[in-house]
């Protein structure tokens, strides 16, 4: 328990140690939250109080919620789409099979079933995954929805050429060998990878067991989509809606506006309020500028969710007022950096180890704002991660400022007692991961380990640079800065893709660890088969342990944002799924 | 800067008193002009020569106004025709500019606008003066070019001034100061910029003009040569001031002053080649700041050692030298003649 | 004249297939020079580590393993005789002028452009009046008043105005005027002129000052020092001689000669920014031409970059056309030949 870090969030990093057990899987509905018994003014709300309860709770209905982004998305469509916010923001037109509970804390990762019935029955084998859909759904035009619908929108989602932005994590776990899409296929029985014995049951079939399936339906690709209204990639502009509001118009990279869905039945849905009459949403907006409309309240979010920028974050953490109507929640990602085991000399863990005891943590987490930016990390799962386990193998100082004379043991220990010569790569178009770089150069300088920093364009950093190991060994790139936030939040999601040695790819490689050890791929493996929560998660604590414990992964900070929250913003709370606010809940006051 | 003079009216047409327009500036007063007196009648011509920065060109446009509202500290008396002009309204003499006086100046490409046509810039002067329609003010300005002497003046009068050349642009220019009538004219340099032949077009014009206008005609000139045939009076400055003034014939047979002989060695003439000069004026014109103690000729002078001293010590005095023949020079009249006739003119003519 | 004006349209039009060709070189040529690959630039256009198999649909969606050669060609084809594409379950036609669809959003870019050209338009065309009128004025005055308290304070300002960023004036100008005196609606509150001309207007203000303050500034000074020269012309000295109000020598003379070059230089500038304000749009969240390259560059959009730069090509090119046959105009000394 040496790292800094608030007690809230210490109190919610050990409940989710005890993972998802206490998951009744029926709804958390409004009232039941934790927290929302405090009918507190907002005026008397604190900083971090959205983080652990609902902020200015009321129901009063009207009025327009205003968002402002200042990018537009790779698409509004819930089946094209891979940004982290609208997969929040999708759930006000486009219901999922399944979703999270809408509640701060730990609670709200716990997933509840939305269009579905129930979470999803797993076959014997693990193999077949059967969910059953609520009778009486319908869409905005009035028209129900069928099981087949769900099967077409992942057909549509995952198999075709065009829709490309989204994640295509059913067409890598479905068995569905041949099928190339509803495009190019109009035939939907072609695709074996789905089953719709009704109208309301949905039956998946996978390759391999995967014990975390329901998370992948949670993401909005499973969001129904009736096959006469696709229009490919202009359905985004015209969503057939199934939550509490629809699309009225959408500029694309200008202006979507929503309005209410009369059909949306409040009984079928847990989550979900429908308080505003309107949402609009202004894309493309200058970033700084949203900051100061969000300040004066002409604005009531910021629909990117990744915080103010540096101009407002000094303005507000100079005024404790201001401070007040601000949260700081955990975004999904760890920043860290990763040790090539490929490159000499940190085929050495002895070498790996005094990185990890040399790097002055404190320094690398200045470049992301210091502690509001992020706490100091010592793990690869995120406090939010559900599975995560906190522990500390590499001390580095009691003020997390370095341990020289434990990295110069480990330096002798790996033969190199006055040090080395190394190089650090970076993704030279990002400042603050380049400020990390040079903070680390710094700390390695200190016990005469020489880096040297190479920058890389972003654009092809995966393709071309850290993300491809003969690049990687030829240029001798010891340490490659990167990041990572999962598209779940279990262990699992976390862990797979950079932990896994048999993911370990010629090109677009997130192992740049390039760790392949035989036993974190036995444990990742028996993790996914394994049906039970708890034990699952249990597993995933023993993998992080098993990376930590090869000292390859170094991590610096996990993420946090701040989050500003206007006074007229209504039932404001963050949502631990997403790390932002809860985009289905927010009302405003009028 | 002026006080209104208590002397009386003078009888003549124009007539300066001790005009002095000076300027401040950051290296100290220019005196451009200093102590200035002439007089002028109508019908007649005076010729005002020097080197370039000798004040004739200040002096010019000092009698027309065109220093008041500036920087330059204005004193003296400037009288036209019963009436003080230095003391006299910035507004008022605008009035009488085009009108009563008038100006041809040096670079006539330079000096008439080049986005207006010749026609509108000679209507724009009379149109200041009178108020007539365009179409009448039109046209008297092709009438007015007709009289220099354009050929075509209907058609040429829509014509830009770089579509004319120099000598047909120094003829507009010529109709464009007259087209008022003024009765007095004050040609600045009017030939400088043209080939030889046409010069003597150009002077022969304004000769004709005046006679025609009876006005009376200030030629302003760095080149004796022209106003030869020309002037009635000559008056010679140097640095800000006159060193010699008389009727032409004193000027240009008698002359008295040093600098008048070297400016009437430096004279080409058409029997001569013109890079020859028989009798060079040494040295540059005098700073208008640190004027030389003395005679301000003196550095220049090759006789200033025939003066006692005084050259160096002593401003001399603008004396009369004979009936209305004035010059400014620390020699006694007779040793200035005495060279003149026996070591100047039989040089000038030998050659 | 008339023989000039076609030649001169030719001229702009070869000019503007070679900006094509080098901006396609650009953006296409150059990476491939450096190594990139089909895959390599398709993965900027796909999701967060997406399948071999999505992008290799991508590179074949976006026809980047077409030779560069075949590519520029539809690429030049679309633009004279349109193209079809698909979105999905049909393909849809993209008329002439087809400029593509941009990889990061696959909206047509020729509808966009026209789109976002009213705001361009509002936002150029407003500036573009205030600063004639201020900064002429303000050079006159200044240069009139030389060396007076009035001229240095004038001048003062107009170097503030030449030095200081739009960013920084733009978000200054919105936090003291929209968001703590309220006068002005903040950012991102353009309206169309046909949807709400008050609106329009007001949302206007702010951006036209903050982007006419830099303009007025520099017009101001080379108003200023082109007056000063003017006002030491021979033909000043006439206008004076002829008797003429010193009014009516400033305005009818000097003001006309200092202005021809002026003129030039603001049909370039306008021709410039109806490209678009890169900055000015971007501080104010407009939509309009500079905002969408700017984000097109960002975001690698290909096909909008592309459109985008002929598009502004094109108003410089006609900026460039119209100055000179207006100088013609207006000097009687230049002649089109």
């Amino acid at each position: 328990m040496r790292k800094t870090k608030a007690l809230a969030l210490a109190a919610l990093g050990t409940a989710l140690t005890m993972g998802l057990a206490a998951c009744g899987g029926t709804a958390g509905g409004g009232n039941n939250n934790t927290g929302t018994g405090n009918t507190g003014a907002a005026s008397t709300a604190k900083h971090n109080d959205g983080y652990t309860k609902v902020v200015n709770p009321s129901d009063a209905k009207g009025g327009t919620l205003k968002f402002a982004y200042s990018d537009e998305p790779d698409s509004m469509d819930p089946g094209n789409t891979y940004y982290a916010w609208n997969w929040n923001f999708s759930r006000l037109y486009a219901r999922p099979l399944l979703t999270y509970t809408a509640a701060p804390g730990e609670e709200g990762l716990k997933l509840v079933p939305d269009l579905a019935e129930g979470l999803g029955e797993a076959s014997e084998d693990g193999k077949t995954w059967t969910y059953k859909l609520k009778k009486g759904i319908k869409y905005d035009d009035g028209t129900e929805v069928k099981a087949a619908d769900v099967k077409y929108a992942i057909a549509r989602s995952n198999f075709s050429a065009e829709l490309t932005d989204g994640p295509k994590y059913f067409a890598e776990y479905l068995d569905a060998e041949g099928y190339e899409g509803p495009y190019k296929d109009k035939n939907l029985d072609n695709f074996k990878g789905i089953e719709t014995p009704d109208d309301y049951t949905i039956v998946f079939k996978l390759k391999a067991p995967f014990s975390e399936f329901d998370f992948l339906v949670a993401n909005p690709q499973s969001a129904p989509v009736p096959q006469a209204k696709d229009t490919g990639l202009e359905y985004e502009k015209a969503v057939a809606s199934t939550g509490p509001y629809k699309m009225e118009s959408y500029e694309v990279g200008k202006q979507l506006n929503l309005v209410k869905n009369e059909n949306w039945d409040p009984a079928t849905d847990t989550t979900r309020k429908q308080l505003p009459d309107r949402i609009e949403v202004q894309f493309k907006q200058n970033a700084e500028d949203i900051d100061q409309r969000l300040l004066a309240g002409q604005i009531h979010a910021d629909l990117g969710g990744t915080g103010v920028q540096p101009a407002a974050r000094a303005k507000i953490v100079a005024d404790p007022k201001l401070k007040d109507s601000t949260d700081n929640p955990y975004t999904p990602f760890n920043r860290y950096a990763m040790m090539s085991t490929k490159v000499a000399p940190f085929d050495n863990i002895d070498c790996r180890k005094a990185v990890q005891y040399a790097t002055d943590q404190v320094a690398t987490q200045a470049p992301w704002g210091g502690p509001l930016g992020g706490d100091i990390g010592s793990t690869l799962m995120t406090p939010t991660t559900v599975g995560y386990q906190q522990f500390d193998l590499y001390p580095n100082g009691a003020d997390n400022k370095g341990d020289a004379a434990k990295a110069k043991e480990s330096l002798a220990a790996c033969g190199q007692p006055n040090g080395f010569e190394t190089n650090i790569a970076v993704r030279g178009d990002r400042p603050k991961e380049v400020q990390v770089a040079e903070a680390l150069q710094a700390s390695l300088d200190k016990v005469g380990i020489k880096a040297t920093i190479k920058k890389y364009p972003s654009g092809d950093w995966s393709a071309q640079y850290a993300g491809k190991p003969d690049f990687v060994h030829q240029n001798k790139l010891g340490i490659m800065i990167a990041g990572w936030g999962a598209d779940w939040p279990s262990g699992f999601g976390f862990l797979s893709q950079i932990v896994d040695g048999r993911f370990i790819k010629d090109s677009g490689n997130y192992n740049m660890m390039e760790l392949n050890d035989p036993a974190v791929n036995d444990l990742l493996d028996k993790g996914i088969q394994t049906t039970d929560a708890a034990e699952r998660n249990k597993i995933w604590g023993e993998v992080d342990k098993k990376v930590m414990e090869s000292a390859a992964f170094l991590p610096f900070v996990y993420e946090k944002t701040l989050l500003f929250r206007p006074s007229t913003l209504t039932n404001v709370y963050v949502h631990p799924a997403y790390g932002m606010y809860d985009y289905t809940w927010l009302g405003v006051q009028q | 800067m002026t006080t209104p003079s208590a002397s009386p009216a003078p009888g003549s047409f124009l007539e300066l008193r001790d005009l002095r327009i000076h300027f401040p500036t950051e290296d100290g007063l220019v005196k451009s002009v200093d102590g200035l007196s002439f007089k002028l009648e109508r019908g007649k011509t005076l010729g005002i020569v020097g080197e370039s920065g000798s004040g004739k060109s200040v002096t010019s446009l000092g009698i027309l106004g065109l220093h008041k509202g500036g920087r330059a500290k204005i004193s003296g008396e400037i009288w036209l025709d019963g009436e003080e002009l230095v003391g006299a309204s910035q507004d008022h003499v605008r009035t009488l500019r085009g009108k009563k006086m008038a100006m041809i100046f040096q670079d006539p490409l330079s000096s008439m606008h080049p986005f207006y046509t010749v026609g509108q810039q000679i209507v724009e002067a009379y149109r200041i003066h009178h108020k007539v329609s365009k179409a009448v003010a039109r046209k008297h300005a092709i009438d007015m070019l007709g009289r220099v002497g354009i050929p075509q003046p209907d058609k040429r009068v829509d014509s830009f001034p770089h579509e004319f050349s120099g000598g047909m642009r120094q003829r507009a220019m010529i109709a464009m100061a007259l087209s008022c009538d003024p009765e007095l004219l004050i040609a600045d340099e009017p030939t400088t910029a043209l080939d030889v032949t046409v010069q003597a077009q150009i002077l022969d014009l304004m000769l004709d003009l005046q006679r025609e206008f009876n006005s009376a005609l200030i030629i302003i000139t760095h080149d004796l040569g022209v106003v030869a045939e020309l002037s009635d009076d000559i008056l010679v400055m140097y640095g800000g001031k006159c060193i010699e003034y008389g009727a032409a014939e004193d000027i240009f047979y008698r002359p008295e002053h040093p600098y008048t002989w070297g400016l009437l060695g430096s004279m080409p003439r058409l029997d001569r080649e013109p890079t020859e000069r028989l009798l060079p004026i040494k040295g540059t014109p005098p700073s208008l700041i640190n004027v030389p103690s003395g005679c301000a000729f003196n550095p220049r002078c090759p006789y200033r050692e025939r003066t006692g001293g005084k050259a160096t010590t002593e401003v001399p005095q603008l004396v009369e030298s004979d009936g209305g023949h004035l010059v400014r020079c620390h020699m006694p009249r007779e040793e200035r003649r005495a060279i003149w006739e026996n070591e100047i003119k039989p040089m000038m003519e030998g050659v | 004249m008339v023989a000039f004006i076609v030649r001169r349209v030719i001229a702009a039009v070869l000019m503007l297939v070679i900006v094509s060709v080098a901006t396609f070189a650009i953006f296409f040529l150059i990476p491939r020079a450096l190594g990139q690959t089909p895959e390599g630039m398709a993965s900027r256009y796909v999701g967060r580590d997406a399948t071999p198999e999505a992008i290799q649909g991508a590179v074949k969606r976006l026809h980047l393993d077409e030779p560069l050669i075949v590519q520029y060609g539809r690429f030049a084809k679309g633009i004279v005789a349109g193209q079809e594409y698909s979105i999905g379950p049909r393909m849809v036609e993209c008329p002439a002028p087809c400029f593509g669809y941009s990889f990061n959003n696959n909206q047509p870019v020729w509808p966009t452009l026209m789109d976002r050209l009213p705001a361009t338009l509002s936002l150029a065309i407003g500036a573009a009046i205030i600063w004639l009128v201020a900064g002429v004025s303000i050079g006159v005055i200044s240069a009139l008043r030389r060396g007076t308290l009035t001229d240095r304070l004038a001048m003062t300002v107009a170097l503030a105005g030449v030095s200081l960023p739009i960013y920084f004036t733009g978000l200054v100008s919105l936090a003291l005027f929209a968001y703590t005196l309220g006068i002005f609606p903040g950012g991102g509150s353009y309206t169309p002129f046909t949807e709400d001309p008050v609106m329009w207007f007001q949302a206007l203000v702010l951006p036209w000052i903050t982007l006419a303050f830099l303009y007025a500034a520099l017009y101001a000074r080379l108003t200023r020092a082109g007056m000063l020269e003017t006002m030491g012309e021979d033909y000043i000295r006439t206008a004076r001689a002829k008797g003429l109000k010193e009014r009516t020598v400033v305005t009818k003379h000097a003001l006309r000669a200092t202005l021809t070059p002026i003129l030039t230089i603001f049909g370039l500038d306008v021709g410039l920014l109806l490209g678009g304000a890169v900055l000015t749009e971007s501080t104010f969240s407009i939509p309009g031409i500079g905002k969408l390259v700017i984000d097109a560059i960002r975001g690698n959009d290909l096909p909008v970059v592309l459109g985008v730069t002929l598009f502004a090509a094109f108003f410089i090119v006609l900026a460039n056309l119209i100055v000179d046959v207006l100088y013609a105009v207006v000097d009687p000394r230049v002649r089109l030949s």
